[in-house]
């Protein structure tokens, strides 16, 4: 189901239409200097915040705004707060804090520390596969492949499975304006096999996130079925289209801006601000909260259950916050940026997303120093729409 | 000079401990604190400064007198 194009951003924006997929930016910037909230009646109903300043604010504000569904579509949440569909993304305090700590330790920066060697060797490995090519696709080829593969390692899941994982990820995140039975009848899917993976690992018990969530206690009770099955729901997904949109948006940036690609080349040292300014210029994942109750923010009616949209992408060009917030430096000394969010929800597997996409860059510009987009024309590249943007089709020329 | 991190403020970015593993550790939680009671010896003031500039839940203050 498709909706109408766009022809008012103020009033009646549509985060899932083409132009807003294909360049934000702009967008972003206008409603940032004269808006700076707007408003549409789709989705019954949605606010977009641009600034820095607002995006912060509504992070921080867990008393006015909910977590309860953090994915805009044309339904509402089917799960109870604090809880919610996915915990602890969709949960609010307190019990988000409980939930939330459970997973924390996996994925924190020494123990996603220890798998940069698979990354690094498995990196090296999809580009022995296009070895010689001249021409490749850097996000099917490439991009889109690391992140499924170290999930499902830490999941414990078949990594002969990672084209379910790709169809999943369409399904629940990408697809939203699909009416809610087709969604439901997707999610049904995508719990089958996640109910099939339990079962397995109850089974046959073994050393991975999945086993461990199993065992895992709150209040020393084993957590319900729901909680479990939301959680590496959220694991398995999160992680997927996000990192593999990092990944590709820099090696677009880095295909399209050639003394940047040499510079980072040749200055290795350089690679953690660079890292950091990519990730700052081309965040791609805008997050959601519910508006809890009827509520007056910075002069903006919002209703209960209205959606209000957390653009951290556009937070991350606000120029009364970032000094020449519209270019791309990779030497940027201060940068508080927002990509991973701010507050409790801060995503949980930042440290992995940061470490695959150092890895990537760093095997991609070792093994292939000089590329460029293989195509002038800007519809050669393919950009995902709605909440997570990133590069679905980038066609280089190597070499 | 002296840097202190706020542990309420702190949601575990961990960009201190990445840019000045010298001054800040962190631990199973991705919480940061300040190493060796939060002394910064002369030669690491600008990692310090570093830190604080990368912060984005402003959680790292710096008492350049102590």
């Amino acid at each position: 189901m498709s909706h109408p194009p766009v022809t008012d951003w103020e009033t009646d924006f549509d985060h899932t239409d083409v132009a807003y997929a294909a360049d934000p930016f702009p967008i972003w910037d206008e409603l940032r200097a004269k808006c700076p909230i707007a408003h549409s009646d789709r989705y019954g109903g949605v606010w977009l915040p641009t600034t820095h300043e607002d995006v912060a604010a509504i992070a921080y504000d867990t008393d006015h705004f909910t977590s309860q569904s953090v994915i805009v579509t044309e339904g509402r949440p089917m799960a109870p707060a604090p809880i919610g569909i996915a915990p602890p993304i969709s949960s609010d305090p307190p019990f988000h804090h409980d939930a939330r700590r459970l997973l924390l330790p996996a994925f924190s920066p020494k123990a996603i520390a220890a798998l940069e060697p698979f990354t690094r060797a498995y990196c090296h490995e999809l580009l022995d596969a296009v070895e010689g090519q001249t021409e490749l696709d850097a996000a099917e080829d490439y991009a889109q492949h690391i992140p499924v593969r170290v999930i499902a390692k830490m999941l414990g899941f078949p990594a002969g499975d990672a084209d379910q994982f790709r169809e999943f990820v369409t399904n629940t995140i990408e697809s939203v304006d699909l009416p809610v039975e087709k969604r439901i009848e997707n999610f049904g899917r995508l719990e089958a096999y996640l109910r099939d993976q339990v079962e397995d690992h109850i089974a046959h018990p073994r050393d991975d996130l999945t086993s461990f969530l199993l065992d895992a206690r709150l209040d020393g009770a084993l957590l319900d079925e729901g909680h479990v099955g939301g959680t590496i729901a959220l694991l398995l997904l999160a992680g997927i289209d996000t990192t593999w949109s990092a990944i590709g948006a820099s090696i677009w940036h880095l295909a399209r801006t050639p003394t940047d690609r040499e510079r980072l080349a040749n200055e290795p040292e350089l690679m953690p601000f660079a890292i950091e300014e990519l990730l700052r210029a081309y965040a791609p994942v805008t997050m959601a909260r519910l508006v809890k109750d009827d509520f007056e923010f910075n002069g903006c009616p919002m209703k209960k259950d209205e959606w209000v949209l957390l653009p951290f992408p556009s937070a991350n060009r606000d120029p009364a916050f970032f000094a020449d917030a519209g270019r791309v430096e990779l030497d940027r000394t201060e940068n508080r940026h927002a990509a991973f969010g701010l507050g409790i929800h801060r995503c949980v597997g930042s440290n992995l997303a940061r470490m695959e996409l150092q890895v990537a860059l760093e095997v991609f510009l070792e093994r292939i120093p000089v590329f460029e987009l293989a195509s002038g024309d800007p519809a050669a590249v393919r950009w995902s729409g709605g909440q997570v943007r990133g590069p679905r089709t980038l066609p280089l020329r190597v070499g | 000079m002296r840097v202190h991190v706020d542990q309420e403020k702190c949601q575990g970015h961990n960009r201190c401990y990445a840019l000045a593993p010298e001054l800040f550790d962190v631990d199973d939680y991705g919480t940061a604190h300040e190493l060796n009671g939060g002394q910064v010896p002369p030669e690491l003031e600008g990692k310090a400064r570093l830190a604080v500039s990368n912060c984005p839940e402003y959680a790292i203050t710096i008492d350049e007198d102590s």
